[in-house]
C-alpha cells in the first residue's frame, strides 16, 4: 500500500518536475521575446507621444506668445520647405549615379573587382554625417565655388541658378551635393541587390537574341528592378530628410522661402535648424523646436511608408 | 515560363535578322580609353581656351564629349546597336566615376588633414581650462561610455524580439513588428534626441543632459538594425536542425539557445558590430542630450558627456584663438571616428569569415 503510494507519487512528481520545468523554461523564454517585441512597439509609441506632449505647448500657443512671434506654421513652413528642396535636389542628383553604380558593379566590372567593390560602396555608408560635413565645407564648398559662378553667368537665366553665386560654397547646392554622397550608398545597395536578383534565363534568353549589353539591361534588367529602384530611391530621400548634421554645418541659413541654389541666403531645414539653435534654447523655445522635429518625424514617416508600400506592391508581383 | 518582354521580341525579329545593326568591323580594344582620353584633352583645351577651366568642369564636359565621340565613331564601323551599347557602357563607367569620386576625395582628405592634429596629447588629455589646445582624451572616453551602454540596451532587446519575430511570432504583434521596425529604421537621428530629451526632461526637468539620455536616444537608432540583422542571420538557420533537436526531446528555449544561437553566432556578432559601427558616429542626437563639455566624465548617469561627433562639430563651430589648431583637432577626431568605424567593420567581417558555421 504505502509502496505503491509512493510509486505514484514519485512517478506524478517526476511527471509534473520534468514537465512543470519544461513549460516553466519554455514559458519564460517566450515571455521574454515578448517582451522584448511589445517594448520596441511601446518605444516607438514612446517617440511619437513623448513629442506631441512636448511639442503641444508650442502648438497652441498663440503667435504671441512664441519666441520668434510669428505663428507655428508660419514658423515650420518655410523649414519643411528648405528640407523638401534639400532632400529632393539630393535624391535627384543621387538616384541615377546610383543606378549607374549598381550597373556597373553588378553587369558591367569584372566579378573580382565588383565584390570588392560593393564591400567598399557599403562600408561608405557607415562614414559618420558629421564627417561629411567637415568635408563638405572645407572641401567640396570652396571647389563649387568657381563652378556655381560659372553658372551664374552662363545659366544665370534659370531661376535656380539666379545667383548672386555665393563666395563661400555655404549654398543649397552644395548641400544637396553633399547629402546625394550620403545616401548614395544607400540608394545603390538597395539596386545593387536587386539587378543581382534578375533572372538569368531573361538576360541569356536576351543574349541569344543577339542583343547586345545594353540592349539585356534596357529589355531585362531595369524593368525587373524599377520598383526597387524608386523605393530605394525614397528611402534615400527619408535619410536625406531627416539628415542634420552636414546641413548645419554647410548651409548659411537665412530664412524664407527660395529656389535660388548658389546664393548665400537659403532656408534652413528643420533638422539643422534644431542642432543649430537647441543648445541655446529654453522654455518654449524648446517645445517649438521639439513641435518641428514632430513635423519631421510626420514627414519622414510618410516618406518610408510610401516606399514600404512600393516594395510591398512589387512583392506580390 | 514567362513570355519574353515585347521589346526583346521586336529586337530579335526586326534588327537581329536582318543583319542590321552590326556594320561588320569592331573598333580597336583601346577605344573607350582613348575617346575618354581625347576627351578630356579637348575639353580642357578649349575651357582654358575660354579661360573657364576648373577641374570640375573639365571632367563633366569631357565625360560628355566622350559619350559622343565613341558612338560617333562606333557608328559608321559598328553600327547603331553597337554605338549605343559603347555610348551607354561609357556613360555608365562615366557616372561610377563620379559617383566614386567625391568618396575618395573624401577619406583622402580626412586621413591627410586629419593625421596632422593626431598626436600623443589628443589621446590622452582632455581640454579643462586649456585655451586653444588640449585633447580629446575626455571624447573618446564619452564615446565608448555613451555607445557601450547604448549597446548594452539594444543587443538583447534587439536579440530577443529578432528570435520573436523568426521563432514564435504569428499573428497581429508579427506582423506590426515587422511594419514598426521598417518604421523605426526611418526614423531621423536628430527626433530620435529630441524624445530622449523629451523623456527626460519630463523625470528631471528642463535642461537636463546626462550621458546616458544620450544612449538612450542611440538605442532608439540601434535596435532596428540589430533587429534586421539578427533575423536575417537566424532565418537562414536550417529548419531541419531545429526538427532533429525536437525529435531528441528537447523543449524549444533549449533548441533555441542551444542550437539556434550558436548555428547563427557568428552573423549575429557581425551584425551587432556593424550596428554599432552606424550609430558610434551619431552627432545629432547627442547635440541635444550629452551636451558640450570640456572635462573627462565617466559617469552617465551624471552631467554631461563629450563624444567625438560632438566634439569635431564644436572644434569647427567655435574655434578658440588659434583657429587652425581648432580645425586640425576637428580633423583629428573625425579620422578616429572612422578609424573606430572601419576597425569595428573589418573586424565584423573576420569574425564572420572565421567563426562562421557552414550551413548546408
Amino acid at each position: 500500500m504505502s509502496s505503491v503510494d509512493t510509486t505514484t507519487n514519485a512517478g506524478q512528481l517526476l511527471a509534473t518536475a520534468s514537465g512543470g520545468r519544461r513549460r516553466r523554461g519554455d514559458r519564460i523564454f517566450s515571455n521574454t521575446a515578448v517582451i522584448a517585441a511589445v517594448t520596441i512597439l511601446a518605444l516607438l509609441v514612446g517617440v511619437a507621444a513623448f513629442l506631441v506632449s512636448e511639442g503641444l505647448p508650442a502648438l497652441t500657443a498663440s503667435a504671441s506668445e512664441l519666441p520668434k512671434g510669428e505663428s507655428f506654421i508660419d514658423y515650420v513652413a518655410p523649414l519643411a520647405f528648405g528640407t523638401v528642396l534639400a532632400g529632393v535636389l539630393a535624391m535627384v542628383i543621387a538616384v541615377p549615379l546610383a543606378v549607374a553604380v549598381a550597373l556597373f558593379i553588378t553587369h558591367i566590372a569584372p566579378q573580382r573587382i565588383a565584390l570588392t567593390l560593393g564591400f567598399f560602396v557599403d562600408l561608405l555608408a557607415a562614414i559618420p554625417s558629421i564627417i561629411y560635413g567637415l568635408w563638405g565645407i572645407f572641401v567640396l564648398g570652396p571647389a563649387a565655388v568657381p563652378v556655381m559662378k560659372w553658372l551664374e553667368e552662363k545659366l544665370g537665366w534659370i531661376p535656380i541658378f539666379e545667383g548672386p553665386a555665393s563666395i563661400t560654397g555655404r549654398t543649397m547646392l552644395v548641400v544637396g551635393l553633399v547629402l546625394a554622397v550620403m545616401i548614395l550608398p544607400i540608394v545603390s545597395a538597395v539596386a545593387r541587390e536587386v539587378f543581382s536578383q534578375t533572372p538569368r534565363k531573361l538576360q541569356e534568353g536576351a543574349q541569344a537574341l543577339g542583343a547586345t549589353r545594353w540592349e539585356v539591361i534596357r529589355t531585362t534588367v531595369l524593368p525587373f528592378g524599377k520598383s526597387s529602384v524608386i523605393s530605394g530611391g525614397m528611402l534615400g530621400l527619408g535619410r536625406a530628410l531627416g539628415e542634420t548634421m552636414a546641413v548645419a554645418i554647410i548651409l548659411s541659413v537665412s530664412g524664407g522661402v527660395s529656389f535660388n541654389l548658389i546664393s548665400q541666403s537659403n532656408p534652413s531645414t528643420i533638422a539643422a535648424n534644431i542642432a543649430l539653435n537647441f543648445p541655446e534654447s529654453s522654455g518654449l523655445a524648446i517645445n517649438l523646436l521639439i513641435a518641428t522635429g514632430l513635423v519631421l518625424f510626420a514627414i519622414t514617416l510618410a516618406t518610408n511608408f510610401i516606399a514600404r508600400m512600393i516594395i510591398a506592391r512589387s512583392n506580390v508581383q | 515560363m514567362t513570355p519574353p518582354p515585347a521589346d526583346t521580341a521586336a529586337l530579335s525579329t526586326r534588327s537581329v535578322l536582318a543583319g542590321e545593326g552590326s556594320g561588320g568591323g569592331t573598333l580597336p580594344d583601346w577605344a573607350p580609353y582613348g575617346a575618354f582620353g581625347g576627351a578630356l584633352v579637348f575639353c580642357a583645351a578649349v575651357l582654358a581656351a575660354l579661360g573657364w577651366f576648373t577641374i570640375a568642369l573639365m571632367l563633366v564636359f569631357g565625360c560628355l564629349v566622350a559619350i559622343v565621340a565613341i558612338y560617333a565613331w562606333s557608328r559608321p564601323v559598328e553600327g547603331p546597336r553597337r554605338a549605343k551599347d559603347r555610348a551607354i557602357t561609357m556613360a555608365i563607367v562615366a557616372a561610377f566615376g563620379v559617383a566614386m569620386a567625391p568618396l575618395i576625395s573624401l577619406l583622402y582628405e580626412v586621413v591627410v588633414r586629419g593625421a596632422k592634429g593626431i598626436s600623443w596629447e589628443f589621446f590622452t588629455s582632455d581640454a579643462r581650462g586649456v585655451v586653444g589646445g588640449g585633447g580629446a582624451e575626455h571624447a573618446i572616453v564619452g564615446t565608448l561610455i555613451i555607445t557601450g551602454v547604448a549597446a548594452v540596451i539594444s543587443v538583447p532587446i534587439g536579440i530577443m524580439a529578432a528570435i520573436y519575430m523568426n521563432e514564435y511570432g504569428r499573428g497581429p504583434l508579427r506582423r506590426a513588428l515587422t511594419f514598426f521596425v521598417d518604421v523605426m529604421t526611418g526614423i531621423p537621428s536628430i527626433v530620435a534626441g529630441l524624445f530622449a530629451y523629451a523623456l527626460f526632461e519630463l523625470f528631471f526637468g528642463p535642461g537636463i543632459r546626462m550621458g546616458v539620455m544620450g544612449s538612450i536616444a542611440l538605442t532608439v537608432l540601434m535596435i532596428p538594425i540589430v533587429i534586421r540583422s539578427a533575423e536575417e542571420v537566424l532565418k537562414i538557420v536550417p529548419n531541419h536542425l531545429r526538427e532533429a533537436s525536437y525529435a531528441l526531446g528537447t523543449p524549444k528555449w533549449k533548441t533555441i539557445t542551444k542550437v539556434v544561437l550558436p548555428t547563427a553566432f557568428a552573423g549575429l556578432v557581425t551584425g551587432v558590430m556593424i550596428a554599432t559601427a552606424r550609430i558610434i558616429g551619431e552627432t545629432a542626437p547627442l547635440l541635444v542630450t550629452t551636451g558640450v563639455v570640456d572635462s573627462l566624465n565617466t559617469n552617465p548617469f551624471s552631467g554631461r558627456m563629450q563624444n567625438l561627433a560632438v566634439y569635431a562639430y564644436n572644434e569647427y563651430r567655435s574655434p578658440g584663438v588659434m583657429k587652425q589648431a581648432s580645425y586640425d583637432r576637428a580633423w583629428a577626431a573625425a579620422l578616429t571616428l572612422i578609424a573606430i568605424v572601419m576597425i569595428l567593420n573589418v573586424i565584423a567581417r573576420l569574425v564572420y569569415r572565421r567563426y562562421k558555421t557552414e550551413i548546408r
